[in-house]
């Protein structure tokens, strides 16, 4: 049974996924891969930027991503009434 | 102590462990078999998707791999952690929503037919085969080279360890002993890289360390940019592949590693759906500890070794060198006789060759660590190695006994019955993976990356697919997969076996290579689903419920009733 309460509970959830998959692809496809060479021309520390992002950074985000969709869906959960105990 | 001695010391600590761990939670239901009782903690989860994840090749190739690389290596960082982005956001929370026990179980439930899930589980065996013999032959390795025992006998071993614990405890036995294995395979590789860290950098965080400088103020990835120039190799951070290919690969590693049905059975084995999310979170955290690490491994273990062995007098090395020389993983030939070691890009004048693999095992002896560091890399390498079988090992029961007996040939099998089957199928499962460990064929390194690639190609977008949209029936998601693994198999048999009239790098279509062809078949994939599920009829409606329900994430228990 589709409710509305359901429907506008996966819709919020959709906008979260296009929003953090955004970054998801920016961060490594764009920074790390298709822009690398010229973010390379930036330097942070002993780091080239393209470099740093295809070896470090992207991965640091992606840890930060998840855990920024938990604290979401945890609060959405609440909101909806569908979290559990 | 020695090294040997220190070895047999650890290796037995930690067997004896993971033995104990085995007695202690041994499964005696199916559900605890498949999914440890569906009571795992997140972060119990999170450790022992980590370990299960990380593999001999994590563990042991990965460093040497972007070391001889430099940044085109990337591909292996951001694809095997980013495709956890996928698992936590697309897949895992609505698998576990659903609720049973394996890949093709929601394959075939959702696509409402035997032929998707006789499809599933043919991709399930074929992926999780693939992987778990090159597992064996890195337990095999291990032991050869720190125990010098034969690599026959070490798989032996490892094979009875595997046995014990997978057969006797199932999903729950596996779960506990990867959890003490991420322990021990994180420590072994945080030691060693603190360490070397602080010898080169003065900084004891890797992370931050290879990018500092050295005593002379010049920033190592400078310095070895500039070695690499020297020496007639490609620069260091900027590597020789294609931005299109490396674009490629990337995406097919990410979304094979989402698509791996060992990794994604893991988070049927939480209570709840926001345990799901959490232990992605916690997983893909513990990787990305190594992950990080391992670039900054690879960028010490390089430069080091230039410095060492480039231009230097052949009778004054070290000792590490005659010693893995003597293993045939160091080649040393002196084409001009003139005593010393020349290290060159340019194949002619080049005197050494150094395999890719020995860079993690020997870098400690590089560095001059203590002989207890030396060991525990081999107790660590043993423990990546070990928990990455055991957790595929499981697939292959759980397909064979629930998949195949318990789902299609005889649905009246007792809870007992189907518990026998899995450990039968367990017991077979290590025979096979131990018989390929012993004789290795030849295509074990193409292979995995074809166990990526099928993954990608086959269940990443069936998935997706079944989630996401109501849509998608059973004649768009069967026709998707076969076509996405037929024409997956096609270009690997074709550009890495030279079947069908074979070819060269020249004849790669859109010039992408075989690894990072997993990406245009699961495109294909996606496709073929859409239209043929737009021409044909839409899924009954208790199918749609079913997707509907799964996008909610309470009342997970009334849904696991079945």
């Amino acid at each position: 049974m589709l409710t509305t309460k359901n429907k506008k509970y996966w819709k919020k959830n959709l906008s979260y996924l296009t929003i953090l998959l955004f970054i998801w692809f920016v961060v490594s496809f764009v920074f790390g891969i298709v822009l690398v060479d010229e973010l390379n021309s930036i330097r942070l520390g002993g780091f080239k930027l393209g470099f740093w992002f295809a070896q470090q950074g992207a991965i640091y985000v992606f840890v930060i991503l998840i855990f920024v969709y938990i604290k979401l869906m945890n609060k959405l959960d609440k909101e909806f009434g569908f979290n559990e105990l | 102590m020695s090294i040997q001695v220190w070895t047999w010391i650890l290796v037995g600590i930690t067997f004896t462990l993971y033995i104990g761990i085995a007695i202690w939670s041994r499964a005696g239901s199916t559900k605890e078999f498949y999914v440890a009782g569906g009571g795992v903690s997140p972060l119990a989860n999170g450790l022992a998707t980590a370990a299960d994840w990380m593999s001999a090749a994590s563990f042991i190739s990965m460093a040497g791999i972007i070391s001889f690389n430099g940044y085109d290596g990337s591909v292996y960082l951001m694809g095997w952690t980013g495709g956890y982005v996928l698992l936590a956001l697309l897949l895992a929370p609505y698998l576990r929503k659903f609720g049973k026990f394996t890949v093709p179980d929601f394959i075939g439930d959702r696509y409402y037919s035997n032929v998707a899930r006789s499809v599933s589980v043919f991709c399930a065996l074929l992926v999780s085969f693939t992987y778990v013999a090159g597992q064996m032959r890195g337990v095999g390795l291990v032991f050869s080279r720190f125990l010098e025992v034969d690599i026959n006998t070490g798989v032996i071993i490892g094979m009875i360890i595997v046995l014990f614990y997978a057969v006797l405890g199932g999903m729950k036995g596996i779960t506990y002993t990867q959890v003490a294995q991420y322990c021990v395979l994180i420590f072994a590789f945080m030691v060693p890289a603190i360490f070397i860290s602080i010898q080169m950098t003065g900084n004891p965080i890797p992370q931050i360390g290879f990018g500092g400088a050295d005593e002379n103020g010049v920033f190592l990835l400078d310095k070895l940019d500039g070695l690499h120039k020297e020496l007639g190799f490609a620069a260091y951070t900027s590597g020789s592949k294609s931005t299109l290919d490396v674009f490629f690969i990337t995406a097919a590693l990410m979304v094979g590693t989402a698509g791996l049905p060992h990794v994604i059975v893991r988070f049927f084995t939480v209570k709840k759906v926001a345990d799901a999310r959490k232990s992605a979170g916690w997983a893909l955290l513990l990787i990305a500890v190594l992950y990080t690490t391992a670039p900054a491994i690879a960028v010490f273990s390089r430069t080091n070794l230039i410095e060492t062995v480039s231009n230097k007098e052949y009778a004054t090395l070290p000792e590490w060198f005659s010693n893995w020389e003597k293993t045939g993983l160091i080649q040393f030939n002196d084409k001009n006789n003139d005593g010393k070691v020349q290290y060159l890009a340019n194949a002619n004048d080049n005197e050494l060759i150094v395999d890719k693999d020995i860079m993690v095992l020997a870098n400690p002896e590089i560095a001059q660590l203590p002989n207890w560091v030396i060991a525990l890399v081999a107790a660590g390498g043993l423990a990546a190695a070990l928990s990455t079988a055991a957790g595929l090992l499981l697939v292959i029961s759980a397909s064979v006994s629930h998949d195949l007996i318990k789902k299609m040939i005889n649905p009246k099998i007792s809870e007992k019955g189907e518990l026998i089957a899995a450990r039968l199928s367990a017991v077979v499962a290590v025979s096979v993976a131990g018989y390929f460990g012993i004789n290795p064929p030849d295509f074990v390194a193409a292979t995995v990356a074809l166990a990526f690639g099928l993954a990608a190609a086959s269940f990443f977008p069936a998935i997706v697919l079944g989630i996401f949209s109501k849509k998608i029936n059973k004649e768009g998601a069967i026709t998707g997969m076969v076509v996405g693994i037929l024409l997956m198999l096609f270009y690997m048999l074709k550009f890495k076996f030279d079947w069908f009239g074979g070819g060269t790098k020249e004849d790669w279509w859109f010039g992408i290579s075989p690894e990072g062809f997993g990406t245009v078949a699961m495109f294909l994939n996606f496709v073929v689903s859409i239209i043929i599920s737009k021409f044909t009829p839409n899924p009954p409606l208790e199918v749609q419920k079913i997707v509907e329900d799964i996008r909610i994430p309470s009342g997970v228990n009334a849904a696991h009733e079945h």
